[in-house]
């Protein structure tokens, strides 16, 4: 169509192999990931749904179910409990990271950006470089003590869980909302300083608003880190396969039992099947925060 | 359409590179487990892949060390992963494995009986267990009733079973546990539900932080682990020592086993034999906290039923 403006042929065949390898190997690199990508949720998805159309237990009874007994006579494979626990832990763990992120993002990139940000951006990122069986263990080793002398009891628990969560995902929350922070147009803070306002003002009747869905993108994304964290959790919860009571009782969440029995379980057994099938809800609920992610990114351009 | 055939092109060439890998490694592993019984006298060589049990992965990993480094079996690579018995059971009865290492008997895990009968048990050492609380509990015996009271929640407190007035916190294995099972079949005598406030831990390490700490804990720990930290517990006033349970009078044990689907070839029997001899039993095994076959004057099967 477009022959005449453009020559079909470069003059040096060089470019044109150029071109050609660029693109071939962007095309393996892409098809391999969509190959992975759609071969890790079949295969989630085949175990997962197994439990309900091989070993026949209803999709109600999994998702209602209080009662998780898969060695008992009879068995019971009530998957409440821990889906209520990683929820709980997650919604707990952002409640406390959010506002310590916005508070560092705020004075990293709005209260004293230049040397601030060179201080406590290091340290922030260097959070997430600490593997999660450290943020266990140091859980277990000060967090869950300090719990059991103020509040008596055993320590372990849903408190200490979703706090040793907290810090994990502060560097997520932090640094996602000191992006969105920075990347906000210079003229809207200098409009508002000419007008009259105080920083305190500016920020919160300015900065905070426009930039608000890029700052819940942050809380989101951390709360996917959360909701797929296993080792660290798994440590300080304790581990009871009960709906709890109170934030200080044993509890467990979706990877926590997954991590505690895929080991011990036999492949293709219906406690094994069971486990995949809250393998499935953990990759359904990650599509769930992926979307939300995408909803607040457009609400943002906007 | 010309735009388009590289991206085509790619996608074919590496659904076929894919395609090409799956077949390549079947042939692999179905050709490494014949290798080892085809050439048995001469020289043995062969791939040994030991799975499963992490409460056997210590003895196994430092036995096949040890293995590699004699000079008769230098051609022979053992490697020792973790991953938990039901994995090694799994793995092994597909073929992945040379070695499937498990602490329950294979009766206990696989659903399918075809399946168990294609394995050949070889028990390389026994584990026991005791019964621990927090120092504060001032309990130290206990007998199997009020063991299973504690353990199915009916006694909640330590004064109820002649300790002192606090409220009992059980440390317990997750239900699929070859430790909890161990426990709960010889010491308990019965399958017990999760009671709720209870804790569960998967590592041993974990269980023995959380009981020495947390004020009237009860658990249950392997041998190896007790320390001056805890309060061991008598069993029916019998002590959880190596000798009593040689002995058959401490009844909390049970086997590690390393099964193989079928009789095991020259390289692996070889490996086998070697962790049974003398050499392993009487160093290692003893050594990493484990107790050594030949000491054992009982015997027991699957079922529970014990022999002289």
């Amino acid at each position: 169509m477009n022959n005449k403006l453009k020559p079909r042929r470069p003059l040096k065949e060089k470019h044109y192999w150029e071109e050609w390898t660029g693109r071939i190997y962007t095309s393996i690199c892409v098809v391999f990931l969509i190959v992975v990508m759609f071969s890790i949720v079949y295969f989630v998805a085949s175990k997962g749904l197994s439990t309900f159309f091989q070993n026949g237990i209803s999709i109600s009874e999994f998702l209602g179910g209080k009662t998780w007994n898969p060695t008992g006579e009879p068995a019971f494979y009530g998957a409440l409990p821990f889906i209520t626990g990683s929820f709980i832990t997650t919604l707990l763990a952002a409640l406390i990271a959010s506002p310590l992120g916005l508070c560092a993002a705020l004075f990293m990139t709005e209260i004293v950006p230049g040397k601030g940000k060179k201080i406590l951006q290091p340290a922030i990122e260097l959070l997430s470089g600490i593997p999660s069986v450290v943020y266990g263990f140091i859980g277990l080793s000060v967090i869950v003590p300090l719990l059991r002398s103020i509040f008596g009891g055993t320590g372990v628990g849903i408190a200490a869980g979703c706090l040793v969560l907290a810090v994990m995902i502060l560097p997520t929350v932090t640094s996602i909302m000191a992006d969105a922070l920075s990347a906000l147009p210079k003229g809207l803070r200098e409009s508002s300083y000419a007008l009259g306002a105080t920083r305190w003002q500016t920020i919160y009747r300015v900065i905070i608003p426009t930039t608000l869905p890029a700052l819940l993108t942050g809380v989101v994304l951390g709360m996917a880190r959360a909701f797929g964290e296993a080792l660290a959790v798994q440590m300080v919860i304790g581990n009871a396969p009960h709906v709890p009571t109170s934030l200080l009782e044993s509890a467990s969440t979706l990877t926590s039992v997954i991590t505690l029995s895929m080991g011990n379980t036999t492949m293709g057994s219906v406690h094994n099947n069971a486990l995949w099938s809250m393998a499935l809800v953990l990759l359904v609920m990650t599509f769930v925060f992926v979307i939300l992610v995408r909803l607040l990114e457009r609400r943002n351009r906007v | 359409m010309f735009k388009k055939l590289p991206f085509i092109l790619m996608t074919l060439t590496f659904v076929l590179v894919l395609a090409a890998c799956g077949s390549k490694n079947d042939a692999g592993t179905e050709g490494a487990a014949s290798n080892g019984s085809g050439e048995a006298a001469a020289e043995l060589s062969g791939n040994i892949l030991a799975v499963g049990s992490t409460a056997l992965l210590p003895l196994v990993e430092q036995a096949g060390q040890k293995f590699m480094a004699v000079d008769e079996y230098k051609n022979v690579t053992v490697q020792v992963q973790g991953g938990g018995s039901g994995t090694g059971l799994t793995q092994v009865s597909d073929g992945q494995a040379t070695i499937g290492n498990s602490d329950v008997f294979a009766e206990e895990k696989l659903e399918d009986e075809a399946k168990v009968k294609e394995l050949v048990d070889h028990q390389v050492a026994v584990v026991a267990m005791a019964p621990v609380s927090n120092k504060d509990a001032g309990v130290e015996d206990l007998t199997k009733q009020q063991l299973v009271d504690i353990f199915s929640g009916k006694v909640k407190n330590w004064k109820d079973v002649g300790g002192a007035d606090k409220a009992i916190v059980i440390v317990n294995r997750p239900s699929s546990s070859g430790t909890r099972a161990t426990f709960e079949k010889y010491a308990l005598g019965a399958k017990m539900d999760d009671i709720q406030g209870s804790i569960q831990e998967d590592s041993s390490g974990n269980v023995k932080k959380l009981v020495a700490e947390t004020p009237g804990a009860i658990g249950y720990l392997a041998l190896s682990y007790l320390d001056d930290s805890l309060q061991v517990l008598k069993y029916e006033g019998v002590e959880a020592t190596v000798e009593n349970v040689e002995a058959g009078t401490y009844p909390v044990w049970a086997y590690e086993h390393m099964y193989t689907k079928g009789e095991p070839d020259a390289a692996t029997k070889a490996f086998l034999d070697y962790i049974l001899s003398d050499e392993i039993q009487q160093n290692d095994v003893t050594e990493l906290g484990y107790i050594p076959m030949s000491g054992m004057k009982v015997k027991r099967d699957a079922a529970g039923n014990v022999v002289q």
